[in-house]
């Protein structure tokens, strides 16, 4: 596979910042004693920063992979010594765990499909300055990023006033815009050409249709940015369906699972009365392990695009202040 | 007739007119209006809706009698938190985790970001970048649980001490460690995504600054310190500034998880408080009004810090 080369060269302002150095160091033969010393030194400390990193996953990887006994006798291994698969076979035949995994997918699914349709119907009605009352919605967004009711309001609007608990519900609707998100969107609106929406105008399609036909199709790439973090908040979301689902543990995502199988399994923990008696022994080490690495593949696995865009992301945000 | 009436009349025309053009332009974008009604109702039920449910902070609130029709009790629930002995423990625990969080993991993001920026083998750089930045996007319930498998009695980092100090140091039950693993959890996984912003400020720094220096003889550490710090002071306390309002807010979802009956006296803050009394006791206003005296005290740190960045000649966040 050919490995994707940095850019050439891209110019600002007469000056290539390619090959500008941003750094405060000389470059090459201008290097004295004291500014080698420092580069060496900073590659090292960042490596090293990088590698303690990666190691919490390294380890709990490689364990994973470890038999029980080898675990228990011999603490420090990168390596195991026997690979075993047991702790995935465990996993992949208890009933509860793939329940979970089902649950937290289909959250995740029509969590981020809620989101993104509350989020693109209400942006473009906003991107449309001749709407009457428009400022008046804006502000509305605008305030709730500063204000909110706090925890327990929330908590009672959802379980005591719509009587949503116990039911998916109670994790897909509350969080549907994301005022920031709601925000990048209408300016990404704003920003396509009037032109093509006139014509359409002209040919006789309504706002929906307009939506539909023109801005839909050109916007594909900022609705899969942010579904992309939309479906990852989704994925490790867990307080919502830990206070929400009380009385519905068929429901429960893997996030939630996770933590009865981990943290409370852990003995010290307090509510133990809610546990499961099918955890109340503690599920073994290399179980634990392995339930983490398949909660946290599907991250992984969209990692890259995140990472494509995730800066440019914090940068428009930065920006707006 | 208010000024803001007469510009209105002049553009819009009078009443009758007014009230016919509008009627028209809302007729004109009916169907924007239909496309702007599910997020409308959203804000209002689960945004404006309990902003106005806070008013349960002055009612004795009965899920039976709802917001509305329950009794009002005026500041009852304040005066009671305040009469309760252990309200202290609880304002203590939560500015010692805060107070830990500016002095130990604030600074943290700014110096990788520094040391990044020193950099020069891009691709390289670019690799690191990619490792740091993973723990942003993992769940706090992961978080914790890696921590319990490598920190709990039978996990690596447990052996590793015993077998270093002779005696085994209880990680996760102890409320001397709680603090120092909560801050360790947060700085393992913020402080590679912490630095994007810092990395971004960094990128305006004039380089013809540091040639000067050079020509100075000022080494690399001097360059640092006197160049490439000052060019983002203005980022660094924006951010302070912002971390200053949530100074009482210790993340009740990262607490719950680590929180546990060995290391009570450590983890009691008010989050933790907030959410015990309210969701899992059921005092829905004892924890509300909690909540908002937070609030308050949290909107009053802002503007006072705001105010303090302007007194020292930053922009500040307004």
């Amino acid at each position: 596979m050919k490995k994707k080369q940095m850019p050439e060269s891209i110019i600002i302002n007469g000056k290539d910042i390619t090959k500008m150095k941003i750094s405060s160091g000389p470059v090459g033969q201008n290097a004295t004693l004291g500014s080698r010393i420092f580069d060496v030194m900073n590659y090292l400390i960042v490596t090293l920063i990088a590698l303690t990193t990666l190691f919490p996953f390294i380890y709990i990887i490689s364990a994973s992979f470890a038999t029980e006994y080898e675990i228990t006798t011999r603490p420090m291994f990168i390596i195991p010594q026997d690979v075993t698969l047991n702790a995935y076979k465990f996993i992949f035949s208890s009933n509860k765990i793939l329940q979970g995994f089902r649950n937290s997918i289909f959250i995740t699914v029509c969590g981020t499909a809620i989101n993104l349709f509350f989020t693109v119907t209400m942006a473009y009605a906003l991107s449309k300055k001749r709407l009457r009352g428009r400022n008046f919605f804006l502000n509305m967004v605008i305030i709730s990023m500063f204000f909110s009711g706090g925890m327990i309001p929330g908590y009672i609007i959802i379980a005591n006033v719509l009587n949503l608990k116990n039911t998916f519900w109670a994790v897909l609707l509350p969080g549907a815009i994301s005022s920031y998100n709601l925000m990048i969107v209408k300016n990404f609106f704003q920003g396509i050409p009037q032109e093509l929406e006139e014509s359409a105008a002209i040919d006789g399609s309504t706002d929906i249709g307009i939506l539909w036909k023109i801005v839909l199709p050109l916007s594909l790439p900022v609705l899969a940015t942010f579904g992309l973090f939309y479906a990852v908040g989704h994925w490790n979301a867990y307080f919502g369906a830990m206070i929400y689902m009380t009385g519905a543990k068929e429901k429960w995502p893997l996030q939630v699972l996770l933590r009865e199988l981990i943290i409370l399994a852990n003995g010290s923990a307090g509510d133990i009365t809610n546990m499961d008696p099918e955890f109340i022994q503690p599920p073994e080490q290399s179980v634990k392990m392995a339930v983490i690495v398949v909660s946290t593949v599907p991250i992984m696995c969209v990692y890259p695009f995140l990472q494509k865009y995730f800066v440019k992301g914090v940068m428009v945000g930065a920006l707006k202040g | 007739m208010t000024t803001k009436a007469i510009e209105r009349r002049a553009i819009h025309g009078t009443g009758k007119q007014y009230w016919r053009r509008l009627g028209n332009e809302v007729r004109r974008d009916k169907w924007l209006y239909f496309l702007l009604l599910p997020g409308l109702i959203y804000f209002i039920v689960f945004k404006y809706l309990p902003m106005f449910g806070i008013v349960i902070a002055f009612e004795n609130y009965v899920p039976f009698s709802g917001v509305l029709g329950s009794e009002w009790v005026g500041l009852k629930w304040f005066n009671s938190f305040f009469r309760f002995p252990a309200w202290l423990t609880y304002l203590k625990n939560t500015l010692i985790l805060s107070l830990m969080n500016i002095v130990f993991f604030f600074p943290a993001p700014i110096i990788l970001a520094l040391l990044l920026n020193e950099m020069r083998k891009l691709r390289y750089k670019k690799l690191l970048q990619t490792f740091l930045y993973v723990p942003h996007f993992i769940s706090i319930v992961i978080v914790v649980s890696i921590t319990f498998v490598m920190f709990g009695p039978s996990g690596i980092v447990y052996k590793a001490t015993q077998n270093l100090l002779g005696h085994a140091i209880n990680y996760m039950g102890s409320p001397d460690t709680f603090r120092w693993m909560i801050i360790g959890q947060t700085i393992w996984k913020e402080t590679g995504w912490g630095t994007i912003i810092f990395l971004a400020a960094l990128t305006n720094v004039d380089t013809q600054l540091y040639e000067a220096a050079m020509v100075d003889g000022a080494g690399r550490l001097r360059r640092l310190w006197h160049i490439t710090l000052p060019a983002i002071r203005s980022t660094i306390v924006l951010m302070l500034i912002l971390r200053m309002g949530s100074m009482l807010d210790t993340g009740y979802d990262h607490l719950i998880l680590m929180a546990n009956p060995l290391n009570r006296s450590a983890s009691q803050t008010l989050d933790v408080f907030v959410y015990q009394q309210g969701i899992q006791q059921g005092q829905f206003s004892y924890a509300s009004a909690i909540g908002l005296m937070k609030s308050i005290v949290s909107v009053t740190l802002v503007l006072g810090s705001n105010k303090i960045a302007h007194l020292l000649g930053e922009q500040g966040l307004y």
